[in-house]
């Protein structure tokens, strides 16, 4: 045993893993830093529209979001596929919004409220009525400034 | 007196990397890397009720976009696809050969530009309440792209760069020249009541 020892020790070495602790600790505080938990949970399935002349939103912490889709599939035996109105974490009515909208105002800044802006996550298969009836709502709360959320599309 | 001598053991690390991968994959999975995004717009302010009705705007300086409830598009009086709008719109927003039925233009001293001839377009969009949410985007963004490709133009004509690329007095410019004017209608039914 000794012997082969010897006869071995010239040759190679093996590779230190010693290290790969520390790269995966190097990726893993990338994911920590970068990752956003998910705020809400969805009740409402919704697949964005498509646009190419996007632009970013500014200010997560200035974004209110308004979701519109229909139920997801768990819900459609009760609540049918009717698109709905999803605020924070419930289904919600026209009515609500303008309740919505102050309460997130309360939340913020006096300064900060002129900036303050609307996301619309709307499914792309829902009609135009519901989201008119929106943003009357919205024009009445003088929450003027919206977004509709999309996705990018690859330019040709 | 040999018990002594030996050293204290070395904590094996091998199964740290173990640990650490499982924490990765478990950031990995909840990790959205969505960046939000998507066309920015104002709304009007609510209309006082006791407000006059504004001038009327002439024919000629409206662009007419219509969307009926199965997602069709009727420009200026004529159905077309919304691939056409884009070239459409920019043609009617800029104008080029001064032609009697788009826009008229007013010449106004602009900085950087001097006196330059701005055409006073409005593009109006009304839709139906029965119209898809992805057609009515498909229509703004396409009616934005058309603002922006005639920007970016001027913008290359000018000062040979982009016109997001502009500083703040160029942009402005450039923006005085191709106001993005996209007025909405108040709702109302347009093809047919459902």
């Amino acid at each position: 045993m000794a012997k082969f020892n010897k006869g071995k020790k010239s040759g190679m070495a093996p590779i230190s893993t010693a290290s790969l602790p520390d790269v995966v600790f190097m990726l893993l505080f990338f994911f920590m830093v970068t990752t956003v938990l998910r705020e809400t949970e969805l009740f409402i399935r919704v697949k964005l529209p498509e646009a190419t002349e996007i632009k970013k939103l500014e200010k997560k912490s200035l974004v209110s979001y308004i979701y519109v889709g229909p139920p997801i599939l768990k819900l459609q035996q009760t609540l049918g596929t009717e698109p709905r109105i999803q605020l924070n974490d419930k289904f919600s009515s026209l009515s609500d919004i303008r309740d919505f909208i102050i309460s997130e105002r309360e939340q913020k800044d006096e300064a900060e409220v002129p900036f303050m802006t609307t996301s619309l996550k709307v499914d792309e298969k829902t009609k135009m009525g519901i989201v008119t009836d929106i943003k009357q709502e919205l024009r009445n709360c003088n929450a003027l400034k919206i977004n509709y959320s999309s996705r990018t599309k690859i330019k040709k | 007196m040999a018990r002594k001598k030996r050293p204290i053991p070395e904590i094996n690390a091998g199964s740290m990397a173990d640990i650490a991968f499982l924490l990765l994959i478990f950031f990995l999975v909840t990790t959205t890397m969505d960046v939000d995004s998507g066309l920015s717009r104002m709304l009007p302010p609510p209309v006082p009720e006791n407000q006059e009705p504004p001038p009327p705007i002439k024919d000629r300086n409206v662009f007419v976009v219509l969307v009926n409830k199965d997602n069709r598009l009727l420009v200026e009086g004529e159905p077309m696809k919304v691939k056409q709008l884009r070239e459409k719109a920019k043609e009617f927003i800029a104008n080029p050969r001064n032609t009697e039925t788009l826009p008229e233009k007013k010449e106004t001293d602009i900085k950087l530009f001097g006196k330059y001839p701005v055409s006073k377009q409005v593009i109006s969009l009304q839709n139906d309440r029965g119209t898809a949410y992805g057609t009515y985007i498909a229509v703004q963004n396409e009616l934005v792209a058309a603002y922006n490709e005639l920007r970016n133009e001027l913008a290359q004509q000018k000062f040979g760069k982009n016109f997001d690329e502009l500083n703040k007095e160029q942009s402005d410019a450039v923006k005085e020249i191709y106001p993005q004017r996209i007025s909405e209608a108040e709702p109302k039914n347009v093809g047919g009541q459902q």
